[in-house]
């Protein structure tokens, strides 16, 4: 055993004195390689702790929820849908809900306007969100004034601000009183965004949903199952495009790692001849190359994995913050939990330890195995 | 100090990187519990469908509660004009 890995050693001391003699080179690759692994293991973190706090969060949303579909788009609904779905057996409350969004020019920002169930504040008092507070500039006791429908302006007072840690779900969010949404909108008493429905049994939420649609055919149902999903598939980052972008690098990476493994050049051949000739054994050789090709891959994988932890968890996302801004001005501040999955780590050391060090020995055992004298002599 | 110690030494502290970063997940979670449940208590008082990421449009901000034909829904078969499009998918059923 000793003398195996004593073997091994001579090997890997070899190898790197052999990877040192073209620095530049495999420096160069090292750090395009480690930047890839970086990038992919990024958006993975990043997805994927996304989605784990989306389904903490969300495990409390609304069980269903009911709309009024009307040509095709979301509508307000009457007072006597709540009753409707109230009456339906298993539902053990219903209660229509009242929200909208308002844009707001000075912060050219829109913001989510909602009436809580139980709103603490007094008419003519709003709660804000820490985002709202920061694009306004607004502190507990400011005035805040709103563009009323009728085109007035509805002067609001800050009662508090929403405490900053529960900004990922709260930054844009603007409380108000009844009374004062239904002024600032113009939306008739008696008329509702939509209905939340609480089912008693958590197993009859699809047959609830299913007697609403039958009840009341424009409905459209929404149970909490498909708002967890709905997240699960857009955080899915099979499906993003920023993967789709990554995966243009992967590729070009790919061909360059192959063409640089494959291709072995002049001097390598000559290399891989004058150890022949000196006495190593095609196997020497296939083992020499299987330890270069895990030296710059396990490297890389270490560099560019950790460097992402780093990023995504420690460092805010900031390489991917603008990507996830978009076009919004008002954007939540937040550190993400972290959350890894080991199952993605383990994809992630397979996609790309292992066909580079497979790329690497491939062609070197066709070199090996031919003729020393005839491949010194290329 | 011979090369192949020196790559030892690497893979060593890359272990320990590793094994600090899993033992600062456990930790952040653990330390960050309570803010989490101030979150998932927010979400249940005021009933919030969604997280508040992409405020730009409203099929941006509530995916969840937006029409199902989003992204496409401004006019017919307008394409989808948001960057955060390129990073979530519209939803589907």
């Amino acid at each position: 055993m000793r003398t195996w890995l004593e073997r091994q050693r001579y090997v890997v001391d070899f190898t790197l004195s052999s990877l040192a003699r073209r620095k530049g080179k495999n420096l160069a690759l090292l750090a395009v390689y480690a930047l890839v692994v970086f990038s992919l293991a990024s958006v993975l973190f990043f997805a994927h702790a996304l989605r784990h706090e989306s389904r903490a969060v969300l495990r409390d949303a609304p069980e269903l929820l009911v709309q009024r579909v009307v040509a095709g788009r979301h509508d307000l609904l009457p007072q006597a849908w709540v009753a409707t779905v109230a009456g339906i057996r298993g539902v053990s409350g219903a209660r229509g809900r009242l929200w909208g969004y308002y844009f707001d020019p000075p912060s050219r920002a829109n913001y989510t306007v909602m009436v809580p169930e139980r709103f603490w504040g007094a008419k003519g008092q709003l709660v804000i969100g820490a985002g709202v507070a920061r694009a306004r500039g607004a502190a507990p006791g400011d005035q805040f004034p709103l563009k009323a429908a009728d085109g007035t302006y509805l002067t609001l007072v800050v009662r508090e601000v929403i405490p900053a840690e529960s900004e990922l779900v709260s930054a844009d969010l603007l409380l108000v009183g009844e009374e004062d949404f239904r002024t600032l909108f113009d939306v008739a008493p008696g008329t509702f965004t939509d209905v939340a429905v609480s089912v008693r049994n958590a197993k009859e939420v699809q047959t609830v949903a299913g007697k609403v649609t039958r009840l009341l055919p424009s409905a459209r149902p929404i149970t909490r199952s498909e708002i967890v999903r709905t997240y699960d598939s857009i955080l899915d980052w099979r499906s993003g495009l920023v993967v789709v972008v990554l995966a243009g690098a992967l590729l070009a990476f790919v061909i360059v790692a192959w063409d640089k493994a494959s291709g072995l050049s002049a001097e390598e051949k000559r290399e891989i001849g004058i150890l022949k000739a000196i006495g190593w054994e095609t196997s020497d050789v296939l083992l020499m190359k299987v330890w270069e090709g895990a030296v710059v891959s396990l490297a890389a994988f270490a560099v560019g994995v950790l460097g992402a932890y780093a990023h995504v968890f420690l460092g805010d996302v900031a390489l991917l913050a603008p990507v996830l801004r978009g076009w919004s001005t008002l954007y939540p501040a937040f550190r993400l939990v972290p959350s890894v999955d080991p199952y993605q780590v383990a994809t992630l050391f397979f996609l790309t330890v292992v066909p580079y060090t497979v790329a690497t020995v491939v062609p070197c055992w066709r070199a090996a195995t031919i003729d020393p004298d005839s491949v010194m002599r290329t | 100090m011979r090369a192949s110690s020196r790559f030892l030494l690497f893979l060593a502290a890359a272990a320990l990187g590793f094994a600090g970063a899993a033992r600062h997940a456990a930790a952040e979670r653990e330390r960050r519990a309570a803010e989490v449940e101030a979150r998932t208590a927010l979400v249940r008082r005021l009933g919030l469908t969604d997280l508040a990421l992409f405020t730009e449009a409203r099929y941006t901000r509530h995916p969840s509660q937006a029409d199902r034909f989003t992204p496409f829904q401004e006019h017919p078969s307008s394409l989808e004009h948001f960057p955060s499009g390129s990073i979530a998918a519209p939803p589907r059923d």
